[in-house]
């Protein structure tokens, strides 16, 4: 095995990490701040790629310049979805909460799901940009512009959001929403319209994941379920309630994923992400990027 | 008071032995294929939802990954039969294999709160319809001498005998002093452990029967079923159903999964005639609806009904 061959590999990992890190970031935010485990997630990825898909294929927008219209519109569906689904199992407490969140968002799966394949028909999707088979060499190591430019944007999003929830007031309601909801809402904050915000947030940050998927893989209405997942270990890597470690904890599992791909057998790709949940579940269950458990 | 008591004990056994009679007879009277068919998938149905509501009715446990069990049942089930074994052998372990991947879930993720468990089963399933999908891409079919021979009728007496089976074993046990421990995993776990309840042996203990029968039902899915995709058994629409006839009937009762799976099967069928692709969509609000609205189900339903009837009777007297 060349040492090229491994860098490759790598890179590409890296590429793919850095999708699963921000859509696993949207499904964090959600379960950490609403505390309810939002199994549609992938739905919303699925339907970001298709508003995505359907810019292009319309008016020829590139995908990257096109983020200016898909994350609008998934927020709003985000506020939508908020408003006549997930206010009703935000009131409730504790385990209720979740039990309740993960049996709904489930039949929401499959309702959205079943919709885009009427609305959008089961074929296979992908945006061909000019650029596609385009990038950089850097010694034997092929860096296409789509792969990097989604690494890019994941890690300017990641940035952003980090700014965002620690330097401005309302990211800062939103993190002390997370913490504590009743000292939160003691201390003036309105946490429905938190609740709804973060909610819509989430979805957006699905929408990009989904943009990403649409210009590097395939897209079709079948696919959420797949994010979901990819999304759902991401996070208990990262532990759950860390919002911003899930990106590191994405890279981590794209990684890991390509590595043995490549190096034991690509079918059973799929069996290590799932592998390396029961694993981190038994060693640490608090996560690998929270500092105390 | 004496009279209504013995007749209160009576009228179930008596309703009982009526539906197993009408669901022996009537098949038999009719003896046409979708007749077959309709009674074969409401047996099946009966015993996915039953064996959800083992796990995530009595013992309040959300497995999102019931197709798991179902899939590997019918996997192991229909490769050990197909290569000669003989049929009750493979049923059986198509079953235990089932318990066997249950048991590495349910241990590590049992220990944790919250949503592991859920996270963990939905993932299983997925990670298996994938990695079976890719490994055994072709369609898997009967042989040809098996096709000759082919009949409905004993695949259907299967899946009505494992339907009476899963639901007497879950009627079995509500009866054992297990249930206690069970049910009160359901209403507070901190509660049941400080009371002395071994949460984590009565936790695998609902999920071993559960996986148990839902591994039997795939086996005898991969017993009726001329040829299909390995992988089609390990969708997530068969936990749906699970999930969807258990909440229509109503969680966490006897009868629940039984008069939902009747309910649900039959409606499906009606509705798949005139709305192929809108059938799921209409489910999936009406199970969403249910969950947030009525979580009682039919079961409740009817229990409401007879009240406001039973108050009626007694104002008019």
């Amino acid at each position: 095995m060349s040492i090229e061959t491994f860098l490759q590999t790598l890179v590409f990992g890296l590429f793919t990490g850095g999708i699963y890190g921000v859509a696993a970031m949207g499904l964090a935010l959600v379960f950490g701040v609403l505390k309810m485990l939002n199994i549609a997630h992938g739905e919303l990825v699925m339907l970001g790629g298709y508003v995505s898909f359907w810019v292009f294929s319309a008016f020829g927008m590139d995908p990257f310049v096109s983020l200016a219209i898909v994350i609008p519109a998934l927020f709003i569906l985000g506020l939508i979805l908020d408003r006549t689904v997930y206010r009703h199992i935000v009131r409730l407490l504790g385990e209720e909460k979740i039990k309740n969140s993960l049996l709904v968002s489930f039949g929401l799966t499959l309702v959205l799901q079943n919709l885009a394949q009427w609305l959008f028909t089961a074929d296979e999707r992908s945006i061909q940009v000019a650029y596609a088979g385009d990038g950089l060499n850097v010694f034997g190591v092929l860096m296409p512009y789509t792969r990097l430019g989604t690494l890019l944007v994941a890690l300017a999003v990641t940035l952003a959001l980090n700014y965002f929830l620690r330097k401005t007031y309302p990211g800062k309601a939103i993190l002390a929403t997370a913490e504590d909801f009743e000292a939160a809402e003691l201390a003036g904050i309105n946490i429905h319209r938190v609740y709804m915000m973060t909610f819509a947030l989430g979805a957006a940050l699905a929408s990009i994941a989904g943009t990403f998927v649409t210009v590097t893989y395939g897209l079709s209405p079948s696919i959420g379920i797949i994010w979901t997942l990819k999304a759902l270990i991401v996070i208990v890597l990262a532990g759950t309630g860390s919002i911003l470690g899930a990106f590191p904890a994405g890279i981590l599992l794209g990684v890991v994923e390509a590595l043995s791909g490549t190096f034991i057998d690509p079918s059973y790709r799929e069996v290590v992400g799932l592998v390396i949940f029961i694993l981190v579940l038994i060693v640490r269950p608090q996560g690998l990027f929270v500092r105390n458990g | 008071m004496t009279q209504s008591k013995t007749a209160s004990r009576f009228l179930p056994i008596a309703g009982i032995l009526l539906l197993i009679f009408f669901a022996v007879w009537y098949p038999r009277y009719i003896d046409k294929q979708n007749v077959w068919n309709l009674f074969f998938l409401i047996c099946l149905q009966i015993t996915l939802g039953q064996s959800w509501n083992i796990l995530g009715g009595f013992g309040g446990q959300t497995s999102l990954g019931h197709a798991a069990f179902f899939g590997i049942g019918a996997l192991v089930t229909r490769t050990l039969w197909l290569n000669g074994q003989p049929f009750a052998l493979a049923f059986v372990a198509g079953g235990l294999t089932a318990v066997t991947f249950a048991m590495l879930i349910g241990a590590p993720t049992f220990r944790l709160r919250g949503a592991y468990f859920a996270i963990g089963t939905l993932g299983v399933a997925e990670v298996l319809r994938i990695t079976v999908s890719q490994k055994i891409p072709y369609i898997s079919t009967m042989s040809g001498a098996m096709i000759a021979t082919y009949d409905l009728s004993p695949r259907y007496h299967l899946a009505l005998g494992l339907a009476t089976v899963t639901t007497g074993a879950a009627y079995l046990l509500l009866r054992s002093p297990w249930s206690l421990g069970i049910l009160a995993l359901r209403e507070d776990e901190e509660a049941a452990q400080a009371t002395g309840v071994h949460v984590l042996r009565h936790k695998l203990l609902a999920l071993a029967l559960s996986s148990f029968f839902a591994g039997l039902a795939g086996g005898v899915f991969a017993y009726q079923q001329i040829s299909y995709y390995p992988s089609a058994p390990f969708s997530p629409i068969w936990t749906f159903d699970a999930l969807l006839i258990t909440f229509i009937g109503g969680l966490g009762t006897l009868s629940g999964p039984v008069i939902g799976a009747i309910f649900f099967t039959v409606v499906r069928d009606k509705l798949a005639v005139n709305w192929v692709e809108f059938h799921q969509v209409i489910f999936g609000v009406l199970f969403i609806l249910i969950v947030l609205i009525f979580p009682g189900g039919l079961v409740e339903a009817w229990e409401r009904l007879k009240k406001i009837f039973m108050n009626m009777s007694l104002r008019a007297r």
